[in-house]
């Protein structure tokens, strides 16, 4: 008879390499050149900027709700950078730096903001997916996505990206599992901002880490300092590289905080101190990895209004373009895209029916028609059901 | 040629689709070294082995949500859920990802997966394994249900959904699993999704049914047809997208019309197709339409489901009402 401890046979280390006054662990310090670490800083600047002149628009009525990423670039950053063009990302909805690394357009984002669904179309060559919205359901497809491309000789992996909220679903729990039975080389990275919601992290979990949730499954697990750009850098690294040589799942929990809302619609004042806010903005993500280019002469002040200067360009040229492309997208048909691979009869029907309630709408060679339904005194209005065997 | 059950057919189906495309590939609880339950997927793991026939964790939002990643990077998943009534626990992955991803990726990324799931009463099953609940799948834009009715049009059926580059939810009715048998042609037969057939050809009443419903329905026609009143019997077989224009071609023509389905009444599958036939075909009525269901309550334990589920003298009754109206 023993009552004794049970080997689990993992351990969940916590990375740090860069201090909070821009000093690095030598020993642990990637190799990363500066150029990268440069663009990796541009890149968190400008989902900064970006999400800064969102809100404004969002205040303004011009677009709609969105999630910022304030605060959370590093972690972001740190993991996306880490793949191929070819391995997939697949976010939830709050991975503005992360989709920007992969060359997401700005525009395409505010169009999509602004209530369209062509501001997510993705392009051929791109293996990233869209928005998730429900918490957790993506990561059981990039595991699926993952296999499948082991199971047809690709040596791509998946990356998925979650917060806190999410592990406390079913969904993730499953993901984790299939990953790990079917060695399906997905990368899963856990943003844990400290809030699903207004619901803080201790009521969220009673486990003491994130991370140790991968373990009981079988994946190894790390957490990381996830302001830290260079500590989410190595561990996702290392992860990309088990995931891709040995086809083992694993799980990165980055420590960080969403300084800004939930979302636009959301009022974080209600649920969370000042003092604690401006404890993580001590922490800052940019600031951090900005002195570290300082101190090593990689950036300074004319070099940051320069780049300052590039992203206000930028993303004023975005929301031209975003603009621009809204004012193309008038009418009801866009609605009936993409529902099938080839419409069905009865879509067919009702995309007409409503498009005759659309006049501007209107297409070539169906103004005939619409007009001799109108003689004829069918009525137009019914998308409800007509009835009519109108496959035109 | 060979006479074949609904699960000997779909099995044959199976078979046939993963000796033609590599990509195609099984999943779900128990489908492997066991078979599947009913023996749908038997000995399909020795032909193909475990990379393609995958035993799964018990998951069902597992087994669909890995089956849609699978299907977004190039494969082709049949999973199964062992029972419809147990599908819930996946219904999120299909409404929220599987119908949408298309859409949502405006048109960058397919989902060409196949879910089979076994349902409807009638073989004294547990609680949770007898539900008939195709509503929940036909009001889900982005998705197709297809229900078969016998062995050959089982295999032709399901041959057509996994060719399909859209999601498909393919409803087995396992009270007709074994129930009967059919000639299934050896060679390769593919039937179109959305089209409806018409089972029988009479010319005073039309009734419309499905899956397990049918051989009851078909039942009530020759009933009928020894009274000298011959029923225009239409087999769905898709139940999305629904082919009205079958139903209301022959309503016009009959001028009545019966619906019969295991679902319960209210907000049932018939609740839209009578909606159709007002449509379509008003003028032409010479009675209500009626429907032939469930009643409104969970299926009950099976000492009670033959109770619940509609027979051939309910279907009778119907048509009397509508006849005589």
């Amino acid at each position: 008879m023993t009552r004794e401890p049970v080997d689990y046979g993992d351990e969940i280390p916590f990375i740090s390499v860069l201090d909070e006054n821009g000093d690095i662990d030598d020993d642990l310090m990637p190799d990363l050149g500066p150029e990268v670490v440069l663009k990796g800083y541009r890149t968190m600047l400008k989902a900064r900027r970006f999400d800064e002149r969102r809100l404004k628009l969002q205040r303004s009525g011009r677009i709609g709700t969105f999630a910022p990423v304030v605060g959370q670039e590093a972690s972001q950053i740190g993991t996306i950078s880490t793949l191929r063009k070819d391995d997939w990302f697949v976010p939830s909805y709050r991975e503005t730096a992360a989709g920007f690394w992969r060359g997401l357009d700005p525009a395409d984002i505010l169009v999509f903001d602004a209530g369209y669904n062509e501001g997510i179309s993705i392009p051929d060559d791109a293996r990233d997916l869209p928005n998730a919205v429900p918490v957790g359901t993506q990561m059981l497809q990039a595991a699926g996505i993952a296999h499948a491309g082991r199971l047809r000789g690709e040596d791509a992996i998946a990356m998925t990206y979650f917060g806190d909220g999410a592990t406390s679903q079913g969904d993730f729990h499953e993901a984790l599992n299939f990953a790990a039975v079917y060695s399906a080389p997905v990368v899963f990275v856990c943003q844990n901002n400290q809030y699903a919601i207004s619901v803080p992290r201790e009521k969220q979990t009673a486990s003491k880490t994130l991370a140790q949730k991968a373990v009981a499954n079988g994946l190894p697990a790390v957490q990381v300092d996830g302001n830290d750009l260079f500590a989410a850098y190595t561990a996702a690294r290392d992860a990309v590289k088990r995931a891709r040589e040995d086809g083992q799942p694993g799980m990165i929990e980055c420590v960080t905080y969403r300084i800004e809302m939930h979302t636009t619609a959301d009022d974080p004042t209600r649920y969370r101190e000042d003092d604690e806010v401006e404890a993580w903005r001590e922490r800052d993500p940019l600031d951090r990895l900005g002195d570290y280019l300082r101190d090593r002469d990689a950036l300074d002040d004319g070099k940051l209004e320069k780049m300052e200067k590039e992203i206000e360009a930028e993303i004023a040229d975005a929301w031209e373009r975003a603009e621009a492309r809204i004012e193309e997208l008038e009418g009801t048909d866009p609605m009936f895209a993409h529902i099938y691979a080839e419409p069905t009869q009865e879509l067919e029907r009702q995309r007409k029916a409503m498009a005759r309630r659309a006049p501007q709408e209107v297409h070539a060679g169906e103004d005939s028609e619409a007009e001799e339904d109108a003689e004829n005194g069918k009525d137009e209005d019914q998308v409800e059901g007509d009835g009519e065997k109108d496959d035109g | 040629m060979a006479e074949l059950t609904m699960v000997e057919a779909i099995n044959l189906a199976l078979h046939q689709e993963m000796a033609r495309d590599e990509t195609v590939l099984v999943l779900g609880e128990d489908v492997g070294v066991d078979g599947g339950i009913f023996r749908v997927t038997r000995d399909l793991i020795e032909e193909y082995g475990e990379a393609r026939v995958m035993d799964t964790p018990l998951a069902e939002s597992g087994i669909l949500g890995f089956s849609i990643g699978m299907a977004m990077n190039g494969m082709k998943p049949v999973p199964e859920m062992q029972f419809s009534g147990f599908a819930y626990l996946g219904f999120h992955q299909l409404e929220s990802h599987a119908s949408r991803m298309r859409w949502r990726s405006q048109g960058r990324f397919s989902v060409p997966m196949t879910v089979r799931m076994p349902y409807g009463g009638g073989v004294r099953a547990l609680e949770h394994h007898s539900e008939s609940r195709e509503i929940f799948y036909t009001h889900m834009p982005g998705m197709k249900l297809v229900i078969p009715s016998g062995p050959r049009n089982a295999r032709a059926l399901l041959l057509a959904a996994i060719r399909d580059p859209d999601p498909v939810v393919f409803f087995e009715p396992k009270a007709s699993y074994r129930a009967f048998r059919e000639e299934v042609p050896d060679d390769e037969e593919v039937m179109e999704l959305g089209r409806a057939r018409t089972a029988r050809e009479g010319g005073d009443i039309t009734l419309v049914a499905w899956g397990a419903m049918l051989p009851r329905t078909m039942e009530a026609a020759e009933r009928l047809s020894e009274e000298g009143i011959e029923a225009d019997v239409i087999d769905l077989l898709t139940l999305s997208p629904l082919d009205y224009e079958t139903v209301v071609d022959s309503v016009a023509r009959t001028g009545r019309c019966v619906v019969v389905h295991e679902a319960p009444l209210s907000y049932g599958p018939a609740g839209e197709i009578v909606a159709r036939v007002n449509e379509g075909c008003f003028l032409s009525l010479e009675a209500p339409v009626a429907r032939v269901a469930g009643p409104d309550v969970h299926m009950p334990y099976f000492a009670r489901e033959q109770l619940y589920l509609p027979d051939s003298d309910r279907i009778l009754d119907a048509c009397r009402r509508t006849l005589d109206f």
